[in-house]
């Protein structure tokens, strides 16, 4: 097994830096329904992956059980893809990449089977800190299992029935930021621009990337009383910046005024560069990322933007201190000590 | 001569398990054959505990019921451990607790254990220490234990501690002396004498066996989440790997994650042996509850992952610091739905060690997971043996296609059975081959791991996993089978009983002339002789540890039913370690019962 590719020999017109087209990212066809927000972030992941140029066959594609987690099928299909149990695909992902740390991975999830059952592996991911892109499509309800609440749906929304929610929803974000998760960003599935751009920028970033992706259930929440709507997802959209997207393999140039922009160099050389809105928000203050995420939730205001980055942070596989080889393809002769090893060890038993 | 057991009753923390293993080892390095039972309650410190020393010139190591000779440290439960002792016993106790009033037929040695303890150091904590080493030199002079055995054990035990070396070498001086002056040792009916029993052998526990086994056979990644009595199993693995498996550039071959629980346990090991590391956890019964639907999902989707179970006392969280074999039926068929398991059945140190090995090969061979199953009475206590052997084997990675095959192949199926053997060919991430890829999942799938509903791939798959499973029997550890001459009853056992096995059947024929057939499980699937056995023998004893007859119920199935009817079960499930005496008793009332 080889990890470090080579591109196709010709380079075809619409190509990547690395010579593949949009179809190289492809997956199959999607079995959802018509419309579900779900299938917009794979036409985004789609898009990103092959902007970026990210070799598909070093892809691991991750996910549990819900509609959302069987979007992975539906993209990159030259990647392995793992659709597990419910709710715990962050330690399947862990294992992936202790096995081999030199693969890229990505991770899809639900807001049932992360806020609810997943809860605890979730919170453990970003503890950890494991390299990784994590995304959350989120639609305040349990898509497969037909219209229950999750653990994410706002109080007082309302289900298709009419029946209100009574428990106040759980911050993904802020708890994420609060657990120590260096890249944290909320995103709508209908703003296809920043979407891509923020996964762009995840790609480069080193430690679990989080996104929280409002991604409305056309069949169970998209009606009127539901905070998880399209409609009410544009009406109350607030946007923190613009973002663009300066990859490694680009020159910067600078085509702002200064103080306009904010630039915050990635982990792999790349920046990510930040249009400020009216708010001149910081995205690498933590007590900033805390106050407006509260400010946006008593005001009913639905941000979006990277909410918190941090570039400094140690990964888990960098704290692990392995050999740099995947430990999966090891060879015998270094994953088997010697005879005589054995034998010092009997003898000090003896 | 050199055929007694000792028991020490102390409270737990008290550390008195320096000593016990100092008065162990000394015993072991004059040569006589000895093992160790420590039985501990689940509580830190204060409560009541008994560590047992079996010395046995024959080599029997299994538990012996009977104690000789007590060591009564606890105050609380001096009295019940002095009624309990058969009559003629030694009992070496705290003078202050006042021992010999209760019984006139034993010997009794009062030491004042804390006044002696006293002079040698004010420190009370370290007093209680000593006071521990000082039994140990009163029980070497009344037991005639080499003096230089004894500091050379405890200069093992202390290792690199010059002053606890000091400190206890003069305790045990301290005991010796009082020993020599105030009792007369002539009244001791045991004794030891030199003998060569135990040249070359080493004393270890269980679970470091199998982690010896593990770093051997190239393990990888290790996740866990400490759970009595299998923590000692990745902790011994820590040791190990940090010792011998970090690389000259200072990098490790290996990745050792204390998990959040046992879900994520089983998933990261999932997770890692998907993408093609030899990965692994360890666990006891609650938590291969917990992991039972990941461990559903790796039968189904075929990922290569093994398990250590080493168990305690069930159900629910039962007595986890005793032992058991109640997990089998829960291992054999763990999760929901048609699923059925490999589980090897270690009954020794050395099989730990040889199992742990032969369980990675067997993982990558079958691509399904693969329980070890051991129990706390082997993992947790010291046992002799012979030195492992080096296992001088290619390591089997199992059918797995490189981006060079796929050049030749062009494309593969992932669940195809291309050799009639129900075992399919995978790839790794990361294989860099436009067909190398596909998709995991634990629903339906086709053989090209496409999602199916439809009725034909879910038998098809269902089948080969069937036919998979009969190709394991021929290649997992086959049984030991000693068909004795003549005899028309056997025993059929797996796991720690065979120590009590082979003893029982050594009494079963001086004692009653009575010789009686052994087969050994050392796996499930079973293999075609276990019809053969019970075709051969007109009654078979199933001998275990739980109280369901878990391991008959699994054999009923296979047998045909003309032969159901000579099963016989023998069962023992208090939580404490089986005896040869128990086997024999229970055995020989049956076989009388039949002849009536
Ligand atoms: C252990 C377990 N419990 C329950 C289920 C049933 N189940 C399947 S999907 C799902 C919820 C999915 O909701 P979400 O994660 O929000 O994803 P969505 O379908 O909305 O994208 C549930 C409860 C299951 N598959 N496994
Ligand atoms: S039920 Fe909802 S979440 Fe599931 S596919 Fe349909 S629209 Fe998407």
């Amino acid at each position: 097994m080889s990890t470090t590719m080579q591109p196709p020999a010709a380079s075809p017109k619409h190509s990547n830096r690395l010579g593949y087209v949009t179809a190289d990212y492809k997956g199959a066809d999607s079995t959802l329904c018509a419309g579900c927000g779900h299938d917009a972030i794979t036409s985004q992941i789609i898009k990103a992956f092959y902007e970026y140029g990210v070799e598909p066959y070093n892809v691991a594609k991750l996910s549990g059980i819900g509609c959302s987690s069987k979007t992975p099928a539906y993209f990159l299909s030259r990647s392995h893809g793992f659709n597990g149990v419910h709710g715990r695909m962050p330690a399947l992902a862990t294992g992936v990449l202790l096995a081999n740390k030199q693969l890229v991975s990505i991770g899809v999830s639900g807001d049932g089977d992360t806020a609810s059952i997943g809860m605890g592996q979730f919170v453990h991911l970003l503890r950890r800190n494991v390299p990784m892109i994590y995304i959350i499509e989120n639609n305040g309800v349990y898509g497969l299992t037909k219209g229950q609440f999750s653990a994410t749906a706002d109080l007082g929304s309302k289900a298709k029935s009419g029946v209100a929610n009574d428990l106040p929803p759980i911050d993904v974000c802020a708890m994420a930021i609060e657990l120590g998760c260096n890249f944290v960003a909320r995103s709508f599935a209908g703003d296809p621009k920043q979407m891509v751009s923020l996964l762009k920028a995840a790609l480069g970033h080193r430690g679990t990337a989080m996104f929280d992706v409002i991604s409305p259930c056309v069949t169970f929440n998209n009606h009127d009383g539901s905070t998880k709507s399209y409609k009410y997802a544009k009406d109350h959209e607030e946007l923190l910046h613009e973002i663009s997207f300066v990859p490694f393999f680009e020159q910067i140039t600078v085509d702002y005024a200064e103080g306009e922009t904010k630039d915050v160099e990635l982990h792999d050389g790349s920046h990510i560069r930040l249009r400020k809105a009216d708010k001149g928000y910081d995205p690498t203050s933590k007590a900033e990322a805390f106050n407006t995420l509260r400010q946006c939730q008593e005001s009913n205001e639905f941000l979006t933007g990277l909410i918190y980055i941090n570039e400094q942070k140690p990964d888990f596989l960098s704290l692990l201190n392995m050999t740099d080889d995947p430990l999966a393809t090891l060879p015998q002769e270094r994953t088997q000590p010697s005879e005589n090893d054995l034998r010092e060890i009997m003898a000090d038993l003896m | 001569m050199n055929d007694f057991s000792i028991q020490v009753a102390t409270v737990n923390g008290s550390g008195s398990q320096s000593s016990n293993t100092v008065l162990m080892r000394s015993i072991f390095q004059m040569g006589i054959p000895v093992s160790g039972k420590n039985l501990f309650p689940s509580n830190i410190a204060g409560l009541p505990t008994w560590f047992t020393i079996r010395a046995n010139k024959d080599g029997w190591i299994a538990r012996r019921k009977e104690i000789d000779f007590l060591i009564a440290m606890n105050a609380e439960t001096a009295r019940e451990d002095v009624m309990n002792l058969d009559p003629n016993r030694v009992v070496v106790y705290e003078e202050t607790l006042k021992l010999n009033q209760y019984r006139k037929d034993l010997t009794f040695f009062p030491v004042p254990f804390a006044k002696l303890a006293t002079e040698i150091i004010s420190d009370s904590r370290l007093r209680k220490l000593l006071a521990n080493m000082i039994y140990v030199g009163v029980v070497g002079e009344l037991l005639e234990i080499d003096p230089a055995e004894m500091e050379v054990a405890l200069t093992k035990q202390f290792k690199g501690k010059a002053k606890a070396v000091a400190l206890n070498k003069t305790a045990l001086e301290v005991g010796r002396k009082y020993a020599k002056e105030n009792f007369d040792k002539t009244t001791v009916p045991y004794k030891t004498q030199r003998m060569n029993a135990t040249k070359d052998k080493i004393i270890i526990d269980g679970n470091s066996a199998a982690a010896l086994g593990c770093m051997f056979g190239g393990v990888t990644v290790a996740t866990w989440y400490p759970i009595t009595p299998s923590s000692s199993l990745c902790e011994s693995l820590a040791d190990y790997m940090k010792d011998y498996r970090i690389e000259k550039d200072g990098k490790a071959s290996f990745a050792i994650v204390q998990a959040e629980d046992e879900l994520a346990a089983i998933g990261m090991a999932i997770g890692a042996g998907w993408a093609g590391a030899r990965s692994m956890t360890s666990t006891a019964g609650p938590g291969i509850s917990l992991m039972q639907e990941f461990i559903g999902l790796a039968y189904y989707a075929e990922i290569p992952v093994v398990i250590f179970d080493i168990t305690r006392v069930g159900p629910s969280t039962g007595l986890p610091t005793r032992t058991q074999q109640s997990d089998i039926l829960s291992l054999v068929y763990c999760s929901h739905g048609d699923t059925k398991h490999i589980v090897l059945l270690p009954a020794s140190v050395s099989e730990c060690f040889s199992m742990a090995y032969q369980a990675f090969d067997l993982t990558e061979r079958f691509q399904t997971p693969i329980f070890v199953m051991s129990d706390l009475d082997l993992g947790m206590n010291n046992w002799m043996s012979d030195p492992f052997e080096y296992p001088k084997i290619k390591f089997d990675r199992g059918k797995v296609l490189s981006a060079e095959d796929l050049k030749k192949l062009g494309s593969f199926k992932r669940y195809g059975d291309v050799d009639g053997d129900g075992i399919p060919y995978r790839t790794l991430p990361g294989t860099n081959h436009p067909a190398a890829s596909y998709f995991t999942r634990g629903s339906g799938h086709n053989d090209r791991a496409v999602y199916s509903e439809r009725p034909d791939d879910y038998k098809n798959n269902m089948d080969r996993l069937n036919k998979k499973y009969d190709t394991a029997r021929q290649e997992v550890p086959q049984p030991e089978i000693d068909n004795a001459k003549g005899a028309t009853a056997g025993l059929l056992a797996f796991g720690t009983t065979h120590f009590a096995i082979i003893e029982s059947l050594d009494q079963l024929k001086r004692e009653y002339n009575m010789p009686v057939s052994y087969y050994r499980l050392r796996a499930v699937p079973f293999t075609n002789d276990l019809i053969e056995f019970f075709e051969k023998h007109d009654r078979v004893y199933i001998v275990e540890q739980n109280r369901d007859g878990q391991m008959e119920m699994l054999v009923k199935l296979e047998l045909p039913a003309n032969l159901v009817g000579k099963i016989r079960s023998i069962r023992h499930y208090s939580g404490i370690p089986i005896d040869a005496r128990f086997v024999t008793d229970e055995l020989v009332a049956a076989e009388k019962g039949e002849r009536q």
